[in-house]
């Protein structure tokens, strides 16, 4: 019985269709209210640059992973959806940059992140123009002020009030798909924990789950138990440095030292567990590699029995300042319908008032057994992004403080032989802190890789920044973009 | 008023949170700075060269460049022999490339202070981070350098808005071709005198991306780093105590 969070089968059986019959099982699915995880390209041979399939996810009716694929079996070609589902955009610009494959009728073929041919060619794009005399234009990027990763942000305004904003990323490329073509498989799981490092646990359990279906390797359910606490404690940090962002970026520097010092304690919990404040190296295919015993246990319930107290605190003044609302509520709204009609996911869609939660939408596996709740916002605004943090950072602490004392001791495991199946498909999703991560990996005749595809929740939520900021101030941009706090490495790979 | 009471509450929950010896403290748990000892390999064993995701490792002599070192734990997990094991050491920097390599029975130099910087930024130093290809791990920890717990703005330092506030510059990140050029725009928009210092294994030897070919670190054939910090992410200790190195504060008390 493989996880509820991944879909394996092999290449030969997968529910093949011809373009034009994939195209109407897409629009029906995505019509009738199934949630589209991903639409992705496959190589006629590894690393080639000709596309052989499409492949699309959804999350369906009976709470499970549907995978089916496309492939030109007739001599006609895919057009592009996306005029009539913008969710689809960002997945067919994809497609088309890394294949070259046509997409007549897509609106906006710009590139994802420049990569391949496009690499270095970032200054030649031309942007979108508003024309007027009294129209301005800002261009803010690739490098900001902040600590932060590049991106660059070209803004038309007029006045203060933004009109247009395009978002313009690539700057992080690093070729991370093609160097998971080249690793060995033990060599995999570090470079999947530096794709994106902020989400280097949720990373790393996707592609666990991945390759343990593709080898047939077991794992225990307090063993995955244990990986989903990592994971969570990944979460409260991530959402602990938005707020300190959120309440540095509206000049509220309580919060912006209080929520920084409570991070500190739970990454340093990290660090206690498995070495790593990150939670790198944590745990490998079939391998948990540090133990989970009552002291770490005692260490936990302490730890965030503190936090508990301490949260509570900063949040409650957090909240009740009246500069924090004015400057968060109303800012950077995107409306529920909006959100669901661009497909934001994760936190950002939660705050939206979607109920998209692979923690909760997939049947089965740890959150079955001890489920989490499910957090929403009804406003879509820069508040409701920051109160969605706040929700599940408690949330996510009475989850690990309850599970604790319901798993036994687990024992670190030892180090497993990889020996995945041949010409086989594996699809895994894993709800990270930001929303959900996919890998897939396919293997040919000799178990070797030939396909890695990598999908950041991020590549979708961009878009969901660029309406957000749209008749706001361009001054209220910094927050924001603080508020999705999403990854620029993560849509670059 | 009850505002008030709130923000007293805050103030009191928060109490003192800085660390107040940088150079004496003791992050448990930390994965960090190897130790090598000298028991010899077993007959043709390459079991930690062969799992080891960079080329950190190599043998005759038994050479770990921490500059490359991602600190997976898999050489120390593979050998049979147990000759690497990781520590909770965290002053892991170093004035030049090779200064990062180590060998059997040797321990890490300490860094040496310049005494050009010293003279020139010991008591105000001023910093531009730069992020080409960094994954955020390091852009974090580099973060948490000016947080209540770490607090190195205490000894002068800070990062900056602007590169033309700068005095040095801090590179994280592998230097991916679409970031170069802006990369060069920062460094070369930073007023003289200015250098480098590079953090984590991507900005010291391209790390994991090593061999990507959507990376281009040709800026650092130009400006040579005067400092390297390793780690991945390294430890916010390690780059505070690098710096202080450098800048020859040797004592690091507050």
């Amino acid at each position: 019985m493989n996880h509820p969070n991944v879909l394996i089968e092999p290449i030969a059986e997968m529910e093949t269709l011809s373009f034009a019959d994939f195209r109407a099982k897409l629009e029906g699915n995505i019509s009738s209210g199934n949630r589209l995880l991903s639409l992705f390209g496959s190589p006629t041979a590894k690393s080639s640059g000709s596309v052989d399939s499409l492949h699309a996810v959804f999350v369906d009716t009976k709470r499970c992973l549907m995978h089916f694929r496309g492939r030109n079996t007739d001599g006609k070609n895919y057009r592009a959806l996306t005029a009539k589902f913008p969710t689809l955009h960002c997945f067919e610009r994809e497609v088309h940059e890394q294949y070259g494959m046509p997409m007549p009728g897509h609106p906006w073929l710009k590139p994802i992140r420049f990569e391949g041919k496009n690499l270095k060619r970032m200054n030649d794009y031309p942007f979108y123009k508003l024309e007027g005399k009294e129209v301005h234009e800002v261009g803010v990027g690739p490098i900001h002020a902040g600590v932060i990763e590049p991106g660059h942000f070209r803004f038309m305004c007029y006045g203060e009030t933004v009109y247009h904003l395009e978002i313009h990323l690539g700057y992080q490329h690093r070729g991370a798909e093609q160097l998971l073509l080249q690793a060995s498989p033990r060599k995999i799981s570090p470079l999947i924990e530096s794709i994106a490092g902020d989400t280097a646990v949720a990373y790393t359990l996707g592609f666990c789950r991945a390759w343990e279906a593709l080898c047939g390797i077991a794992t225990s359910t307090d063993e995955d138990a244990v990986r989903c606490i990592a994971s969570e404690l990944e979460r409260i940090a991530m959402h602990l440095v938005g707020l300190g962002g959120l309440a540095t970026d509206v000049a509220f520097l309580p919060g912006s030292s209080t929520y920084g010092r409570i991070r500190t304690s739970i990454i340093n919990l990290s660090m206690r567990l498995c070495g790593s404040r990150f939670g790198r190296s944590w745990f490998r295919p079939g391998e948990l590699r540090f133990p989970f015993l009552q002291s770490h246990k005692d260490d936990v319930r302490k730890t965030l029995s503190q936090v508990r107290t301490d949260i509570a605190i900063i949040n409650k003044l957090f909240r009740g300042s009246s500069t924090v609302q004015h400057r968060l509520k109303t800012t950077g709204t995107v409306p529920t319908a909006l959100a669901a009609e661009i497909g934001l996911v994760g936190m950002s869609g939660r705050a939206s008032g979607l109920k998209c939660d692979l923690r909760s939408e997939l049947q089965g596996g740890t959150y079955e057994r001890f489920p989490i709740e499910l957090v929403t916002e009804p406003d879509g605004d820069c508040w409701s992004r920051g109160m969605i943090r706040i929700r599940e950072i408690d949330a996510s602490i009475e989850w690990i403080l309850q599970l604790i004392e319901r798993i036994p001791n687990v024992d670190a495991g030892t180090r497993t032989e990889y020996s995945p199946r041949c010409n086989f498909g594996v699809v895994s999703f894993e709800e990270g802190w930001r929303g959900e991560v996919m890998h897939y990996i396919e293997t040919d005749a000799n178990g070797s890789i030939v396909q890695y595809k990598v999908q950041d929740p991020s590549i979708r939520n961009w878009f969901g920044l660029a309406q957000s900021v749209k008749n706001n101030a361009i001054y209220d941009f910094p927050i924001c973009n603080k508020s999705f706090d999403l990854s620029y490495c993560g849509n670059d790979l | 008023m009850e505002f008030l009471w709130d923000a007293i509450k805050v103030r009191r929950s928060q109490g003192k949170q800085f660390v107040p010896d940088v150079r004496g403290a003791n992050p448990v748990g930390f994965r960090g700075l190897p130790v090598i000892n000298e028991s010899p390999c077993a007959q043709g064993c390459t079991r930690c060269v062969d799992d080891c995701p960079t080329t950190a490792i190599q043998l005759k002599p038994f050479e770990l460049d921490l500059g490359k070192c991602v600190f997976c734990d898999e050489c120390s997990k593979s050998c049979p022999e147990g000759k690497i094991q990781f520590t909770a050491g965290f002053r892991m920097a170093s004035r030049t490339r090779e200064g990062l390599q180590m060998r059997e029975g040797q321990q890490l130099s300490a860094v040496e202070a310049s005494e050009q910087i010293k003279k020139i930024f010991g008591r105000s130093l001023k910093l531009r981070s730069v992020s080409a290809g960094g994954c955020n791990g390091c852009e974090l920890e580099i973060n948490a350098m000016s947080n209540v717990n770490f607090d190195m703005g205490r000894f002068g330092i800070d990062v900056v808005a602007s590169p033309r506030h700068a005095d040095g510059l801090i590179l994280s990140g592998p230097i991916s071709a679409n970031m170069a050029e802006a990369l060069e725009l920062c460094y070369e928009g930073m007023p003289d005198p200015k250098f480098v210092i590079a953090v984590g294994a991507c900005a010291i030897s391209g790390g994991v991306y090593e061999t990507s070919p959507a990376v281009d670190r040709s800026f650092l054939g130009k400006f040579e780093p005067d400092l390297y910090v390793a780690g991945c992410p390294p430890h916010p200790l390690s780059i505070v105590n690098g710096i202080l190195d450098l800048m020859g504060l040797a004592d690091g008390r507050w």
